[in-house]
Order: C-alpha cells, then sequence, then structure tokens
C-alpha cells in the first residue's frame, strides 16, 4: 500500500464516494497479507459460532415465505433501526470514512454526512407508505396498481444490478480486509464470507439475518464507542486539545480543518450529494427492512433509530479519525517507510490497539469481519427476494406460486447468489472496484427511487412510463459510469474520460423523472385509464394503512 | 420535489363508483382529507429544507471552501460546527416529523379508518 495520502489522493470522487473509501483504497494497492492474528480469529470463532446458534433458532421458526423474507413482520421498531443502522455501518464506512478523516481530516466529515442526509427523505417521503403497500420485496409497491410482469421485472433488475454491484465490492474488500486484518489467504476469506452468509440465509432467512446485525451493529457501536472515549480522555476531553495536537501532528497542519481537495466542481458534488442522498431510498436491503415491522408506526420509529444511529456513529468514526491522527500518526510502531502499516484503512484499526491493546485489536478486527458478513447477508437475501418473489412467484408463475415453491426457489437463488458473489469476489481481486459502490447508489437512486416514489405519490404514472424511466434510468447511470473517470481512465485505461464526472446521478435521475414523465403523458392506453383509476384505492391504503397486509401471519 | 402530490384531488364520478364502498368513505371523509393536507405539507417542508441545508453545506464546499476554514476559535474553524450542525439537523428533523405523526397524523389516520363503517 502506498502512504494514506496518495491513496487518497488517488481516489476518484467516485472512489472515494458510498463507502467504497475503504475498499477503494484496500483495492487501488493489493492489500499485504498480514501474520495471523489469532486473538482476533479466536474472537471471530465466538461471533460465528454465536450466530450459528442464532441462525438455528432461526431456522426452526422460518417456515413460510412471510418468515423467509421478513421474520413475519415481529421485528419491533426498535430492533429494525439497529439492523437498519447496521445495513449501513459497513466495515468500509467504519473503516473508510476513519481513513478518509485521518488522511485529510475535514473532508472525511463531508462523506458521512452524505450518507446520513438520505434517511430524513426515506422518512419524509417512503417509509410509512411502503409499509403500508407492500409486502416483501419494493416491486410489490411499484406494481401495486401497474402491470405486475413489466414493473417486477424492471424492479428485479434494479435489485439485481444494485445487489451485484454492491457484492462485489463488499466481497473484493472483504478479501483484502481480511488478509490484512487476520493474516488469512484472500480466496479463502472471499469463500469463508460466502459459504457462512449462505447458511445465515438459506436457513435463518430474515430472522437470522436481523439477528446477525444488530449483534454486529452493537458491538460496532460500542467498540467505537469506547475508541472515542479513549481518544477524548487522551486529550483531557477537550475538543480543542484534540484538534490542536492534531494539526500539530498531522502533514497537512491546518489544511485539515476546513475542505481540501474531494469536491473538485460543483457538478460532481451536487452529483455525488443526489445519488447519496436518494441512492440510500433505493436500496433493496434497506427498503425490504420495511417490511419486517408491524405497520407504518413501527416503520417510521425504525427510521428515527436509524437515523439517530447512523448520525451518533459518524461522529464518533470523526472522533476516531483524527484521534489516529494523533496516537496513531505519530507513533512509529504503526508506520513504516511508506505511511501507515498494512495501508490507509487500517487507521481506525491500529487506533485501536493504541488504545485497547492486542485484546481490543483482536475485538475490532473480529467485528470488521462480522460487520461484512452481516452486511452481504442482507444484500443477498434482497437478491434472492426479487428472483423468488418477482420473477418467479409473479412473472414465470404470474401470481399462481405456492408458498412451499416460492419459499424452495428464494433458497436456491440465496444459494445460487452466494457462489456468485464467491466467484465474482475472486474474479475481481485484482481489480479496481472502488466505482461499484458508487454504482449501486447511483443505480438506486435512478432506477428504483423515481419508480416507488413516483408509483405512491403521482396518480398519473402509467406502467410504461415507469419502464421507459425506470430503464433509462438504470440504463444511463452504467453508460455515464462506464464513460466516466472512474471505470474509463482507472479501469479501462484511457487517458481521457468520455463523461467528465464521476457521479452520474444528476443526469441519470433527472433522465429516469423525464423518461417517467413522458412515457406516462403520453400513454393514451386502456391500460393507462385503468391504472390512475385504481389510485385512489391505493391512495386510501397508503395514507392510513387500510386493507394492508397484517405483517404477521401467526 | 416536483413530484409531491397535490392536497386530496375530488374523485371523478367514474373512478368514485368502482371504490368498494368502505374505501369511498374514507376517501371522502374529512379526516383523510385533512390527513393527506397536513402530512404532504409537513413532508414538503422538512425535504425542501432537509436539501437547502445539505445542498448549501455542498455547495459551499464547491465554491466557498474558504468560508468553512474560517476559524471561529484558536483551531476550530466555521465548517466543523456546521458540519455537525448538518447531521444534528438530520436527526432533528426526522424527530420533528416523528412528533407530528405521533401527536396528528396517527389520530386523523385512525379516525379515516374508522370512517369506512357507515
Amino acid at each position: 500500500m502506498s502512504t494514506p495520502l496518495k491513496t487518497l489522493r488517488g481516489f476518484g470522487l467516485l472512489g472515494a464516494l458510498a463507502a467504497t473509501p475503504a475498499f477503494s483504497a484496500a483495492l487501488e494497492g493489493q492489500a499485504e497479507k498480514q501474520p495471523l492474528n489469532l486473538t482476533a480469529i479466536v474472537m471471530f470463532f465466538i461471533f460465528v459460532a454465536a450466530t450459528l446458534c442464532i441462525t438455528w433458532w432461526a431456522a426452526r421458526r422460518t417456515h413460510s415465505r412471510a418468515d423467509f423474507y421478513t421474520a413475519g413482520g415481529g421485528i419491533t421498531g426498535f430492533q429494525n433501526g439497529l439492523a437498519i443502522a447496521g445495513d449501513y455501518m459497513s466495515a468500509a464506512s467504519f473503516l473508510g470514512i476513519s481513513a478518509l478523516v485521518f488522511g485529510s481530516g475535514f473532508d472525511g466529515l463531508i462523506y458521512a454526512i452524505g450518507f446520513l442526509v438520505g434517511w430524513p427523505v426515506i422518512m419524509f417521503m417512503i417509509a410509512e407508505r411502503l409499509r403500508n403497500l407492500g409486502k416483501f420485496t419494493f416491486a410489490d409497491v411499484a406494481s401495486y396498481r401497474l402491470g405486475q410482469k413489466p414493473i417486477r421485472t424492471l424492479s428485479a433488475a434494479g435489485t439485481l444490478v444494485t445487489v451485484s454491484f454492491y457484492l462485489i465490492a463488499q466481497m473484493v474488500g472483504a478479501g483484502q480486509l481480511i488478509k490484512l486484518l487476520f493474516g488469512l489467504d484472500y480466496n479463502i476469506a472471499v469463500m469463508i464470507v460466502g459459504v457462512l452468509m449462505i447458511v445465515y440465509v438459506t436457513f435463518g432467512g430474515m430472522l437470522a439475518t436481523t439477528w446477525v446485525q444488530i449483534i454486529k451493529a452493537v458491538l460496532l457501536l460500542g467498540g467505537a464507542s469506547f475508541m472515542a472515549f479513549m481518544v477524548m480522555r487522551s486529550v483531557g476531553f477537550s475538543v480543542d486539545e484534540l484538534f490542536r495536537s492534531a494539526i500539530a501532528a498531522h502533514t497537512d497542519g491546518e489544511a485539515i480543518m476546513a475542505p481540501g481537495k474531494f469536491v473538485k466542481d460543483p457538478v460532481s458534488a451536487v452529483s455525488l450529494g443526489i445519488a447519496l442522498m436518494f441512492g440510500t431510498a433505493g436500496l433493496p436491503h434497506i427498503l425490504m427492512r420495511f417490511f419486517t415491522v408491524k405497520d407504518a408506526v413501527e416503520a417510521r420509529k425504525s427510521v428515527l433509530y436509524a437515523t439517530g444511529l447512523v448520525g451518533y456513529f459518524y461522529l464518533l468514526t470523526f472522533i476516531i479519525g483524527f484521534g489516529a491522527i494523533v496516537l496513531v500518526g505519530t507513533n512509529a510502531l504503526y508506520l513504516d517507510g511508506a505511511g501507515l502499516r498494512g495501508g490507509s484503512n487500517m487507521a481506525a484499526v491500529h487506533l485501536a490497539h493504541a488504545v485497547g491493546g492486542d485484546l481490543f485489536l483482536g475485538f475490532i478486527s473480529a467485528v470488521a469481519f462480522a460487520t461484512i458478513l452481516a452486511v452481504v447477508a442482507g444484500l443477498t437475501l434482497s437478491g434472492a427476494a426479487a428472483v423468488s418473489h418477482d420473477l418467479y412467484a409473479n412473472v414465470f408463475k404470474r401470481g399462481t406460486a405456492n408458498d412451499v415453491d416460492e419459499l424452495r426457489v428464494s433458497r436456491y437463488a440465496t444459494i445460487a447468489l452466494g457462489i456468485l458473489a464467491i466467484g465474482l469476489g475472486i474474479a475481481f481481486e485484482k481489480q479496481n472496484v472502488a466505482f461499484m459502490v458508487g454504482l449501486a447508489f447511483a443505480v438506486a437512486a435512478s432506477a428504483n427511487f423515481p419508480i416507488i416514489l413516483l408509483s405512491m405519490l403521482w396518480r398519473g404514472l402509467t406502467t410504461r412510463g415507469a419502464v421507459i424511466g425506470g430503464s433509462l434510468g438504470l440504463f444511463t447511470a452504467v453508460l455515464l459510469t462506464v464513460l466516466g473517470p472512474a471505470v474509463w481512465v482507472k479501469v479501462l485505461g484511457h487517458v481521457e474520460p468520455i463523461f467528465p464526472y464521476d457521479a452520474p446521478a444528476i443526469f441519470s435521475m433527472t433522465v429516469a423523472f423525464i423518461g417517467c414523465w413522458l412515457g406516462s403523458i403520453t400513454d393514451r392506453s386502456e391500460q393507462a385509464r385503468i391504472e390512475a383509476m385504481r389510485y385512489g384505492e391505493q391512495l386510501v391504503r397508503s395514507e392510513t394503512g387500510y386493507g394492508a397486509a397484517a405483517a404477521s401471519n401467526h | 420535489m416536483s413530484s409531491m402530490p397535490s392536497s386530496a384531488q375530488p374523485l371523478s364520478a367514474q373512478e368514485a363508483a368502482q371504490l368498494p364502498p368502505d374505501v369511498l368513505r374514507i376517501y371522502q371523509s374529512a379526516a383523510f382529507t385533512e390527513l393527506r393536507a397536513r402530512r404532504n405539507r409537513l413532508a414538503l417542508i422538512l425535504t425542501v429544507a432537509m436539501c437547502a441545508i445539505y445542498y448549501g453545506f455542498v455547495l459551499a464546499i464547491a465554491f466557498a471552501p474558504q468560508l468553512l476554514a474560517i476559524k471561529t476559535g484558536e483551531v476550530i474553524t466555521l465548517g466543523i460546527p456546521v458540519g455537525l450542525g448538518v447531521i444534528l439537523a438530520s436527526i432533528a428533523l426526522t424527530a420533528i416529523y416523528v412528533r407530528y405523526a405521533n401527536s396528528q397524523f396517527d389520530r386523523l389516520s385512525a379516525e379515516a379508518r374508522r370512517s369506512a363503517q357507515a
């Protein structure tokens, strides 16, 4: 790995986008393998043993589709808030944002904020209505009064594209980070992650996935709180003293207290903001969690808890990053000739050692591994639901599939996705996949979010409009990413990008909304007329929950 | 967002005719109209506020980074309280929505559902 600063400068805006800082740093150079870390491995085994017990417990309670997809709707608002926050607090945001803060101070905060601001939007526009209208997947909502086949096919495509890009980034990042933290071989690390995730999801469904996520969220919040506390203690609980020491310790000096080199131009900055803000509201694994609670009231509670927890978590990473500048960046134990030992992502990990010794280092390493596992399990489950519930049961079987068959298909889909994830993780080992999470957010904001929002709030949306707008958004987001600096230059090796910006969302989301609108208002079909007529009934249900599926079937 | 709905449109006679009677009663209830008007207004205000705060922050970084570098204390720059302020504002706006929802929307929603019975 190069020095942290060099690595960080190497990011494109998109590279640094979205959970990717950690991974992109881990991925731009090959992570060097560390000596076997026994404490960490023992702690990780304890975590795995505990989660397998949970999976066994959950498996005995998972009999129906509703159990598998939504834990029977029996998750409380607080539990769901923790699980959602857990989905969001990936190893990448923990290690990545603290690494960004370590590398350039204030700039790390810009990213942290971008990740948070999507939550209020979900609350104001989506959460309650989604719960009232849907059952298992967001396609239930989008296709509520529109054509089942085209809308579910489109939503499943949006889901699978989002999930695949996210999964590749997570798997490759997992392999690299585990190589770093545990000293395990890359391929073995990827396989362990893949196999454990298949086991959790296939047997334990949403119930196991949720509890694995909750446990991890508690461990991560606890660990990060301890680190932030120890950092503040080392500076006598004085914020001024923390910043003063950091400025003194950092090679950039006072520059770390102000916006620096990340934001290149206003278009990129706003486009990135749009991807983060509205992409969050289109991430299938996040949206699916709203169906695990009893009703709209619990859904609302979960967003508030999640927003609070995620906000708190990013405050911690900010303190941790500055703490690392002071306690890690000045300690020869954690440095080698080039910079941080093990690469820039190791800032928080070294800080764990600095404030808590070998035992705490092992704990944080194990939590980082657990985090990856929990996140990929949620991703896989949402991908599997798109295959079994949307494609198999509603497109292929036209809604006639029985519970048992659909459940079986969802398990096959989980296993297939898990194997695919392992394969992709291994295939992309040497690739720079930094753009992938950025792309996942852009697709979510451009293909999934417009359809969900308009189907709920605009009477005029027709099947034709949704299909045109959604596909255009999906296509534009992918195309512009490929033609932009992150892929065209960094991956394909061309000199100049065809599309100048790293973040396509400002264009691709606009295209999607215009496509939906234009495709709908020019739709004079009889079907369009019927769809508009159904809006009244949908509106009553979405606003009041009248007739909404009682979440729990037992 | 331009896509926020207008407040309750009256139903066309044709649309009203094909709604189930209980759903129609809810749709035409005063509570339902009030619920939609109030919730949409609050959601719109809060969404606009959130976007103004966030994109204001982003544009300040893009156009006037030196503004955020102004020192407010011995070492602390304006960017730090502003950045933390955006985080706290996100949480606060979400909490405001929940407060209104708990105190008003749930009541109106229950009232609307009750009007399903003739």
